[in-house]
């Protein structure tokens, strides 16, 4: 079993700094866009990519959590799954452009319970996806937009995402054999 | 969580945990989609052998709002009414892949038996069994008080140094009982307030404080004061002399409610005899919190049928 670091403190900043030019980009300004973090450490990456957002447009770009529990493939062959809070900013997601933000992209399956999740609290104009790592594997069609790092991996390695509000420091680290 | 049977045995990280799953429950009842995918395919029956509405159509709504299949079975009427054993009803259920029971019954521990008894695989939620328990309602109880103290900010809280005082028929009262179990485990300070008459001949295990005088209690200034429905189907002795006596010792008038402390709410599991056990006043007023205890049902009743339904069926817990 070996862990190793691949993406340290300031890696991550820059990255999620990148991320951020590139929604703006994307988006022709900061205009319409909330940003729905997935639970739990998506949630932080969106509060972080909502700040810098603040600093480059000099807007509030709203930032919320997006629960996708109860709309997973697997619920049943899992034991019981606690939800984690939903929060839908004020101004809600009808008409909006909304960018979801994951920690890890693997398979794929979060982000179609995402998009399921999104369907039943409004119709947002365009739903976008920022990741700040991608490992592959995908196993149903669905790509990022806005990537911080793309992480070839074997499958049964481990990449684990660690944030200074969940864990105590910053980092991205891959286990494997 | 296989079962929910009662409150007695239902530990604070469990009780916590359902509370916290209703507060995502209630979020999702703001939307415009009220309906989750969480327990598609799944079958919820509901084994009704005495009367009721309001919890019937409750865990019917819970159900589903989260996508299961719903099955009202109610005694009347039906194969029991002809003489069919508990065993024969609930293995035609098992036969029918029923992945969850919700059952009221007459007799105390009919859910225990129901669930200890091997006859069925599904998970069994005591919906009122005799004079024991009526978990999911001291659930809504508890929901209610902790988000009219703490609102948005409630997720993960117990009930510490909060003080209610449960007033009325204690001797036949479910409610009663469910909620000095669950109160006490969350920290909160019960005191019962009855009839001599209305009151078990030993109680001196109940975590509470016991009291015959309305006025002193509300003196004491409660956080809650939940009033009990006087059930007349079980008043069939002398438990006190007449209504009216009942009503002016025991009964919230609209003098009693104003020498309530401003922030103290008023609570009745409902269906409430107006004029008897709550004086309208005390029911419309702004604290009375009867409707809240309703919809508050729907979310938590979610929230156990999800922690109960969702999961894989984990074979550790299903040996307990």
């Amino acid at each position: 079993m070996s862990t190793r670091t691949v993406l340290h403190e300031a890696d991550i900043a820059r990255a999620l700094t990148r991320i951020s030019h590139e929604i703006l980009e994307s988006n022709r300004g900061p205009d319409n866009l909330v940003l729905l973090g997935i639970p739990t450490r998506g949630v932080t990456l969106a509060e972080r990519i909502s700040r810098i957002l603040g600093e480059i447009s000099g807007e509030t770009i709203p930032a919320g959590a997006l629960d996708v529990t109860m709309y997973r493939d697997d619920l049943h062959r899992n034991p019981t799954r606690t939800p984690r809070p939903t929060q839908i900013p004020s101004g809600g997601i009808d008409g909006k452009v909304v960018v979801l933000v994951d920690d890890v992209l693997f398979s794929g399956r979060s982000i179609r319970a995402a998009l399921d999740a999104i369907q039943d609290i409004g119709r947002p104009a365009t739903v976008r996806l920022a990741t700040l790592v991608d490992r592959g594997h995908r196993e149903l069609p669905i790509r990022p937009d806005f990537v911080g790092k793309n992480l070839p991996s074997a499958r049964d390695e481990r990449v684990r995402v660690r944030l200074a509000e969940v864990d105590g420091e910053d980092a991205v680290t891959i286990e494997g054999e | 969580m296989r079962h929910l049977l009662d409150t007695k045995n239902l530990g604070r990280e469990d009780a916590l945990r359902i509370l916290d799953v209703a507060e995502d429950m209630a979020d999702a009842q703001q939307r415009e989609v009220k309906k989750l995918p969480a327990l598609r395919g799944k079958t919820v029956v509901n084994l009704f052998f005495e009367d009721s509405t309001r919890t019937r159509i409750s865990f019917e709504a819970a159900a589903k709002r989260l996508s299961a299949d719903v099955i009202n079975f109610s005694a009347k009427g039906s194969s029991v009414s002809k003489g069919e054993s508990l065993q024969d009803t609930a293995q035609t259920l098992q036969a029918m892949g029923a992945d969850a029971v919700v059952m009221r019954h007459g007799a105390s521990g009919a859910p225990r038996t129901l669930a200890t008894s091997g006859w069925i695989t599904a998970g069994v939620v005591n919906a009122g069994d005799g004079t024991h328990e009526h978990p999911t309602q001291a659930l809504l109880d508890a929901y209610t008080m902790r988000k009219r103290r703490y609102g948005a900010d409630s997720r993960g809280r117990d009930l510490a140094g909060y003080r209610v005082t449960i007033v009325g028929d204690i001797l036949h009262s479910r409610v009663a009982r469910s909620n000095l179990w669950l109160l006490n485990t969350l920290g909160a300070e019960v005191t019962l307030i009855s009839p001599p008459t209305l009151i078990p001949q030993d109680v001196t295990a109940w975590p509470a404080r016991i009291g015959y005088d309305l006025d002193e209690a509300i003196a004491g200034g409660p956080d809650a004061l939940m009033m009990l429905r006087i059930q007349q189907e079980r008043m069939n002795a002398a438990y006190f002399p007449t209504e009216r006596e009942y009503s002016r010792t025991w009964g919230l008038d609209a003098a009693r409610l104003a020498a309530l402390p401003p922030d103290s709410i008023v609570m009745h599991p409902g269906p409430m005899n107006r004029g008897l056990e709550i004086s309208a006043d005390a029911a419309d007023s702004a604290r009375s919190t009867v409707l809240e205890q309703v919809a508050n049902g729907v979310s938590v009743r979610m929230a156990v049928l999800y922690l109960l339904l969702a999961g894989e069926r984990n074979e550790k817990e299903d040996a307990r």
